[in-house]
């Protein structure tokens, strides 16, 4: 059973969706290790595989393969992130779409689907590059764990340009009832990043932007996956922050723009002392440049300070702070 | 171990079943195994503050025994092709995943099974491997 509960955030999530799915196939970060039989055989050691094509190497150079072979279901193993997962996961089109649904109260998650096709078997020193592409978002559904959406998303490996593995992965993005909804769940936190399945309302972000005449069109934008940049209506010269006249024609006409949302670090600090009210430092403000010629202040997430650089290229990402407030922050992206 | 040759393979007939102690020790090497650090598949605690009663077993590793499963018994030229898998119940800590399946279809060179794989909660995975046998 189909039902809308909230309309507003209906539309923004389908405009999202759709957003996403244009954004098409981005490419991840390709696997830390080459296809090796070291991993080979703790996996299938521990899945208590026998299969001697996967580690014995005489029985191998004997067998169809004529040498050492991955198991095809390790796919995904090559391009897991790791124990520190920020730091070696690239975005991907998935995030935002799962991240509008936790910041509205649809924490919980479950994998309900998982399908693999393997075009050929992958041998040490194959180098898997995942490649990920949004392709869905269906809901609200009433459903046993709560009321949720049902969000699809799709990988495919690349060996060089070679596609040699696709995968389908579906999630349920449930609102957990207050019943402990969490025995029904598998975790569906895959390579594209899901959170672990947490329930709870979010206190409001303590934090709050000057929203005024001249601001509003861009929290507006913030709230609907948008970077909007002021536009002045008569010499069309852009800036930012947003005010009541243009410094280049003195013009009080305005509109605005959609930045295409990249950027990159033009300056930053770690912010490390005195507390900021929630937030947990440290955390990174930067001067993002855009490529429109404006810069604008934000965080940048998702990315160890340590690793934050200047000239490093970033993509916007959109974090809703509470019921109401959604940040632009930035993530770093492949250059 | 011996390949099946594809005149052993008959449309219809059932492979033999396959279970596996879930133990603690299955859970934690398994995820680790398929990198996956999430707590909820080696930390008791951790599973627990999310509301699930233990550990359970992670989905890159329900892939691999389902994997594992048609190649025990197809044998190891076996060539898997792919596998579709509908997840349900979670498979915790403690408990025992058993694997059914039957050899449902053949098109062109390509065979289908079905399999289930069945924990005291329900049904933990189920889905379709398709493969190929070497000529």
């Amino acid at each position: 059973m189909t039902l809308i509960t909230d309309p507003t955030l209906h539309d923004r999530l389908t405009a999202l969706a759709e957003r996403q799915a244009a954004a098409g196939e981005v490419r991840g970060l390709a696997a830390a290790d080459p296809v090796n039989v070291p991993m080979i055989r703790h996996w299938a050691d521990a899945m208590g595989d026998a299969n001697p094509v996967y580690t014995d190497a005489e029985a191998a150079a004997a067998s169809v393969h004529g040498g050492i072979v991955a198991p095809p279901a390790m796919i995904q193993v090559w391009t897991m992130p790791g124990v520190n997962r920020r730091a070696r996961q690239g975005p991907t089109p998935v995030d935002d779409v799962l991240a509008m649904l936790d910041g509205n109260g649809y924490t919980g998650v479950v994998a309900t689907n998982c399908e693999q096709t393997y075009h050929r078997y992958l041998r040490p020193g194959d180098r898997p590059v995942p490649a990920t592409r949004f392709t869905g978002l269906t809901g609200p559904k009433r459903t046993a764990l709560g009321e949720g959406y049902f969000v699809t998303w799709n990988v495919t490996w690349y060996c060089d340009d070679e596609p040699v593995a696709e995968m389908l992965f579906r999630v349920l993005k449930f609102r957990p009832r207050t019943d402990r909804a969490g025995s029904g769940a598998q975790d569906g936190r895959t390579d594209s990043g899901t959170g672990e399945a947490s329930a709870g309302p979010r206190p409001p972000y303590p934090l709050r932007p000057a929203v005024n005449e001249d601001t509003a069109f861009f929290w507006e934008g913030a709230a609907q996956g948008e970077l909007r940049i002021q536009k002045c209506a008569d010499c069309g010269q852009l800036r930012h922050p947003p005010g009541p006249m243009c410094p280049s024609c003195r013009s009080a006409a305005r509109t605005h723009v959609v930045a295409s949302g990249l950027g990159e670090v033009y300056s930053y600090v770690v912010h490390h002392h005195p507390p900021v009210p929630g937030r947990q430092a440290p955390f990174v403000v930067a001067v993002v440049e855009l490529p429109e010629g404006v810069r604008i202040v934000g965080n940048v997430v998702d990315c160890p300070p340590s690793e934050v650089g200047i000239g490093m290229p970033l993509r916007v990402t959109y974090r809703q702070m509470d019921d109401e407030l959604v940040l632009p922050m930035w993530i770093p992206r492949e250059p | 171990m011996r390949t099946l040759t594809e005149d052993q393979v008959e449309i219809g007939s059932p492979l033999p079943e396959l279970s596996i102690e879930l133990t603690p020790t299955a859970i934690v090497s398994t995820a680790l195994a398929t990198m996956d650090f999430t707590p909820v598949h080696h930390d008791v605690e951790g599973a627990r503050a999310q509301g699930s009663k233990d550990i359970f077993l992670n989905i890159l590793t329900t892939m691999g025994l389902v994997e594992r499963y048609v190649t025990d018994w197809a044998g190891p030229e076996a060539l898997i092709r792919g596998i579709n898998v509908k997840l349900g119940v979670p498979a915790y800590a403690g408990d025992t995943l058993t694997f059914t399946g039957t050899v449902v279809g053949r098109e062109d060179d390509e065979f289908t099974v079905e399999v289930r794989g069945r924990v005291s909660l329900g049904d933990h995975a189920s889905g379709t491997v398709r493969f190929a046998l070497p000529e």
